[in-house]
């Protein structure tokens, strides 16, 4: 099966077979990105990249420095809207849809596709209303109470902070404070949860607390990471895509990518000889 | 014996040696510049106490003025200042955080923006006298508001717009771009991250940048003089379109007489003057620490 996937997706030119969810690729796929460039002030930053996204599976975004994965990262979620320099082109098929078609509003956008940051960045507020504002602006009718209690179940964060709820967020170590950004974004429910090096700032307590977290979370929600921890991609994901300077140098299963990898290129990488 | 040259970490070092004296002559310095200024305000204050606490009493609070020192009072250029003061903040404050905002969060960085900006700095550094002539003009005589003090609070307000606007941009400057991003991947707009978190967020820098507005403004005495407060008022204001007096017109009129009971009833209303600039600054640092918690 891997090779067939490898073969498919590897092989540039694939345009059709990617727009169209064509069974290149076992799993059902929740987003496609398909030729896709995204230039700073009109230079590549990401070059001519296509791979699917499996739902309810993790996919991991892997690379040197600089190579781009986060920037190609946030173009998933119209992130990029907000820097004026960036400027992208090819497709990004979400639900059939192109993500960056004219009609598309991106607030929309963000509300199903979530977003964790590299760094814990909860709202100066209570630790309630961290979670209950995004599903408040959006018009959410049930009760509120019960949404803050189960977002922060499915965080592993309620019994933590069950009893201080109208403390002030800032008041948690930075490790609850990156699960509650992650219960934060749990509480709009997205269809895909984008997480930039979620652990980078955290200890490795804290870094296996949010990782056990992801595999929870994996059973109902589609999850890319970026991440510069070899051993967290090959610990977590289901796929992985390595990226170097703005090109997609190999995508696969996982386990395949790291054990049995295609391309010179990713072999050097992930067995650390550079990166 | 141990010289030197054993111990590296000994102060003997003559060059180090001149380095911490250059530091300790620098600080003294700063110190005593720093006491200077804090001293003359002190003697300012010290003297104006010694000459206006005379006639400070309720008598004075509660009269109009009068040709005779000892029943002149202040009341009628009180009230027309804490008139002129609620006017000037409703006016000012949410035209000028509104114009912050927009030009740190939606508007873009395009030619005209930068125009707007680059003239808003310069309208900072305008003498007030002529925003009184623009007061005159417009306000007065092209909106036929009379001399009231509707007029004396849209000049007020035109002159302290610059400050207020610059400040609240350095303000909303420092809020994170982590919390815009936070909210923005939540399914929030512009307008809904921009009132429910870059605002909170800087309210304490705004407050701070509105009091030091207001508290120009209601020390100003040029642009009511030009628009036409009046300098002797045996009334209070019933409404924005009254005519009225301020206290630093009232202060100028006594300091301008020739009898020296006069000159101390100035300093007298110099001492209210303060005590209402004081209490309005007091009553800032409690809402400010109200809300930053």
């Amino acid at each position: 099966m891997s090779a067939q996937l490898d073969e498919k997706l590897m092989i540039p030119g694939q345009r059709e077979q990617a727009a169209n969810n064509k069974p290149a690729f076992a799993e059902e796929s929740i987003l496609n990105l398909d030729q896709v460039n995204i230039y700073y002030s009109g230079k590549a930053a990401i070059k001519e990249v296509s791979f699917p996204i499996a739902k309810q599976k993790i996919t991991s975004l892997i690379g040197p420095s600089g190579c781009g994965k986060s920037t190609l990262l946030r173009s998933l979620n119209r992130m990029n809207d907000f820097i004026p320099e960036v400027t992208m082109d090819g497709l990004f098929t979400y639900n059939g849809q192109n993500l960056n078609a004219p009609s598309v509003d991106p607030v929309e956008v963000r509300r199903h596709i979530g977003m964790v940051f590299q760094k814990p960045n909860p709202f100066p507020k209570t630790i309630y209303k961290n979670i209950a504002w995004g599903p408040n602006i959006n018009g959410y009718q049930k009760s509120l109470d019960e949404l803050v209690e189960h977002s922060l179940k499915q965080a592993a964060l309620w019994d933590e902070v069950k009893d201080r709820l109208h403390e002030s967020a800032l008041s948690l170590s930075g490790g609850q404070q990156q699960r509650l950004c992650i219960a934060r974004a749990l509480a709009m429910e997205p269809d895909i949860l984008l997480m930039d090096e979620p652990c980078s700032a955290l200890d490795p307590i804290s870094t296996a607390h949010i990782e056990d977290l992801l595999f929870e979370l994996k059973t109902r929600y589609t999850i890319v990471i970026v991440t510069h921890n070899m051993q967290q991609a090959a610990r977590i994901s289901d796929y992985t895509a390595f990226l170097e300077s703005g090109e997609l140098i190999e995508f696969g299963v996982t386990e395949q990518l790291f054990t049995m990898p295609q391309k010179q290129r990713t072999e050097e990488y992930v067995t650390g000889r550079f990166g | 014996m141990n010289q030197s040259s054993d111990n590296a970490l000994n102060t003997s070092d003559r060059h180090l040696q001149r380095r911490h004296r250059k530091a300790s002559l620098f600080s003294s310095f700063c110190a005593l510049i720093t006491f200077m200024g804090v001293a003359l305000l002190a003697l300012l204050l010290y003297q104006v106490c010694v000459d206006g606490i005379k006639w400070l009493d309720i008598q004075f609070l509660t009269s109009f003025p009068s040709r005779f020192p000892a029943r002149a009072g202040i009341l009628s250029a009180l009230v027309g200042t804490l008139w002129l003061i609620s006017l000037i903040a409703l006016i000012a404050i949410p035209i000028g955080v509104a114009t912050a905002l927009y030009l740190e969060e939606f508007s873009k960085k395009n030619r005209l923006n930068r125009l707007i900006e680059l003239n808003i700095s310069n309208l900072a550094g305008v003498p007030s006298i002529v925003y009184g002539i623009i007061g005159l003009a417009l306000f007065v005589r092209g909106l036929n508001l009379e001399r009231s003090l509707i007029s004396g609070a849209l000049t007020m307000s035109l002159l302290i717009l610059p400050v207020i606007i610059i400040a609240s941009r350095e303000a909303i400057k420092t809020v994170p771009m982590s919390i815009r991003h936070a909210a923005f991947a939540l399914g929030a707009t512009r307008w809904q991250t921009a009132w429910a978190h870059v605002l909170p967020a800087s309210f304490p820098g705004i407050l701070t940048g509105v009091i030091l507005a207001l508290s120009r403004a209601i020390g100003e005495t040029a642009p009511l003089i030009m628009i036409g407060g009046l300098t002797y008022v045996a009334f209070l204001p019933d409404g924005p379109m009254d005519s009225f007096t301020a206290m630093p017109i009232q202060i100028y009129n006594w300091v301008a007489r020739p009898q020296h009971e006069f000159h101390q009833l100035a300093a007298s209303a110099i001492i209210v003057l303060l005590a209402v600039l004081l209490i309005m600054n007091a009553a800032a640092i409690v809402i400010r620490h109200k809300t930053e918690r």
